[in-house]
């Protein structure tokens, strides 16, 4: 556990000291939820909703958004220590390479759902409603799952490049269709047919819905449905990042 | 006691052969040398005992322990610093430190007591507090290996600690290096391709070329095997003085860089001689030196070719560009 503790402490030290990069990647959820939100808020109907508008829909949407592109990005960070030689340090000492990785795994994880808070509570700002604290703990919950899924996700890519070049192509066709194919711009209902399998398979639409039901009380899928899938998906993710961590070369 | 024990130990990537089965043993308390150009294999047998890259055949122990059988064990009693930079440059000299002390479960109170005697040591004790990417390239080496030394290890490796370093700063890491072998016996098996570095700390030393040891003793039984004297003449015409001189008292010449390297015997006494041989076969002679055997002819005599000074700075500047700041 020492060895866990220590890895999340400098994740999340270099996170604190990276004003710029927090600052960044708040730039495109907040720019979707201001353009999307405000833009779209009087022409988009949700349909079957109980009256809730679109800027409410979208909301849980952005904070998954938010989670996933940070916790991708921290498991991925991993190449730039390989890169710096820093690795090297990590790796020559006496520890598992599971406890490593479970370690970045965390700190991703973490700085991810503090990315995801600065994005909730902006939306308290412009009008999101929130109805109980125990909707907020749900919504937190799913946040954390989200983020260690992901970053151990970005682990595994990462223990199989070798450098950043792979990083554009990663980012266009896998953390984007993930993302939108979550349903968190959309209602799932309202998707082509063809789609939805696609959509029923991606573990960020029940970490989506999750936040959904979480702040505003209820969701295209049983909340009970969601923590299992994407608690199975986190499980599944770690196992993987971890035998692929064991097997990277430095 | 032997610290180290080394067997046929080999590293192939695809068909390129890195590490041609090397073997060697290292007393504990020695300070051994592994001396060779760019590419010769040094740091890939670096990697092999400090268990980071696995032997393709071959067999060795650190501290009597398998390297490849107790991984752990091995790294328990290792201290190692790469020849690349290896800190994380966005946490402070203290944290890089501390990291590292966590990694190696040392309890917080000697932790903290060891990271401050190390900072003392390597002079850095008074930057402690600032960010490694506003150290220079001198601060950051001092700063790897009092890292190295916090977990007190038996064994220290270092590939190229003086690598791209001013001489001021490699001096006082050269005395360092001494201190902490006659201090706590620590045992120091170090890579370099500087000459003078090798002569200077080195109580023994493998001469590796292209993955094979070729020779392997103390500097003084190095040097003077290469024999008596050597004169260095350059020459327009080295490479045909180099096939044509010849006397009962000239072990050998060997040819480079329109220099040659002529061993002999007693050259105070013969110089005269040899002056004349050349003025009698008629070749332009642009100067003339004598000199002791150094490891620059020793490595001549047993590989045919120099380590070239100029050829390693211009690597030795690439590299530090690349240990610099990147943002
Ligand atoms: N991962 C690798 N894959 C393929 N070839 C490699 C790899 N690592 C090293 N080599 C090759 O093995 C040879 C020995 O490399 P090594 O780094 O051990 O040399 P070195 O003696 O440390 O040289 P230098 O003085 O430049 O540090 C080189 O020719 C290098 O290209
Ligand atoms: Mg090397």
């Amino acid at each position: 556990m020492d060895i866990v503790y220590t890895l999340w402490l400098r994740s999340v030290k270099r996170y604190v000291r990276s004003k710029s990069r927090i600052v960044g990647s708040l730039g495109m959820p907040v720019f979707f939820l201001l353009a999307l939100g405000f833009g779209l808020n009087s022409v988009v109907q949700i349909p079957g909703g109980g009256g809730e508008d679109y800027l409410q829909f979208l909301v849980p949407g952005i904070i998954a958004m938010s989670v996933l592109f940070t916790s991708v990005f921290s498991g991925i960070q991993i190449i730039w220590d390989k890169q710096f030689g820093f690795l090297k340090e990590t790796l020559v000492a006496p520890v598992s390479r599971l406890e490593i990785m479970l370690g970045q795994t965390l700190g991703g994880a973490t700085t991810a759902v503090i990315q995801g808070a600065f994005i909730l509570i902006l939306s308290l700002f412009i009008g999101l409603k929130l109805t109980t604290i125990t909707g907020f703990v749900i919504a937190f919950l799913f946040m954390t799952l989200i983020g260690i899924c992901f970053a151990a996700f970005g682990i595994a890519i990462a223990s199989k490049m070798e450098d950043m070049h792979g990083f554009q192509l990663i980012m266009n066709f896998v953390v984007f269709p993930i993302f939108g194919l979550s349903g968190a711009l959309f209602p799932i209902e309202s998707l082509p047919e063809w789609v939805i399998p696609l959509t029923l398979i991606d573990p960020l639409t029940y970490g989506v819905e999750g936040i959904r039901y979480g702040l505003l009380g209820t969701s295209a899928i049983h909340p009970l449905v969601c923590l299992a899938a994407l608690g199975a998906s986190t499980v599944v993710m770690i196992v993987v990042g971890a035998l692929l961590f064991r097997k990277a070369s430095i | 006691m032997t610290a180290i024990h080394v067997e046929n130990l080999t590293k192939r990537f695809g068909n390129f052969t890195a590490v041609d089965a090397i073997s060697f043993d290292i007393k504990k308390g020695e300070i051994f040398g592994l001396l060779g150009p760019n590419g010769a294999g040094k740091t890939t047998t670096i990697s092999m005992l400090s268990t980071l890259l696995e032997p393709t055949s071959g067999k060795a122990r650190v501290n009597g322990i398998d390297i490849q059988k107790d991984q752990d064990g091995v790294r328990k009693s290792i201290g190692i610093v790469f020849q690349d930079q290896s800190l994380d440059e966005e946490l402070t000299a203290w944290e890089n430190m501390d990291f590292h002390g966590r990694l190696y479960r040392i309890p917080k109170e000697i932790r903290e007591e060891r990271i401050t005697d190390l900072l003392h040591l390597v002079e850095l004790e008074d930057r402690k507090e600032s960010l490694v990417k506003t150290f220079s390239g001198g601060m950051r080496r001092r700063l790897e290996i009092a890292r190295g030394l916090l977990h007190e290890p038996s064994v220290l490796f270092l590939d190229e600690p003086t690598l791209g370093l001013d001489p001021q700063t490699r001096n006082h890491l050269w005395e360092y290096i001494l201190t902490l072998n006659q201090t706590k016996g620590i045992t120091i098996i170090l890579t370099t391709h500087y000459m003078d570095e090798a002569d200077r700390l080195c109580g023994r030393i493998a001469i590796i070329d292209q993955g094979k040891i070729i020779a392997m003793d103390t500097p003084d039984e190095l040097k003077d095997r290469v024999g008596g004297d050597v004169v260095t003449v350059s020459s327009p015409d080295s490479e045909r003085i180099a096939a044509e001189i010849s006397a009962p008292w000239i072990f050998g010449a060997e040819q480079h860089d329109g220099q040659v390297t002529i061993r002999l015997q007693s050259a105070e006494e013969h110089i005269t001689e040899l002056i004349r041989l050349f003025g009698e076969r008629g070749y332009a002679i642009a100067s003339v030196s004598i000199h002791k055997p150094t490891l620059e002819d020793v490595f001549l005599h047993y590989t045919g070719k120099t380590i070239r000074e100029d050829e390693a700075g211009a690597t030795d500047r690439i590299r530090m560009r690349m240990m610099g700041r990147r943002h």
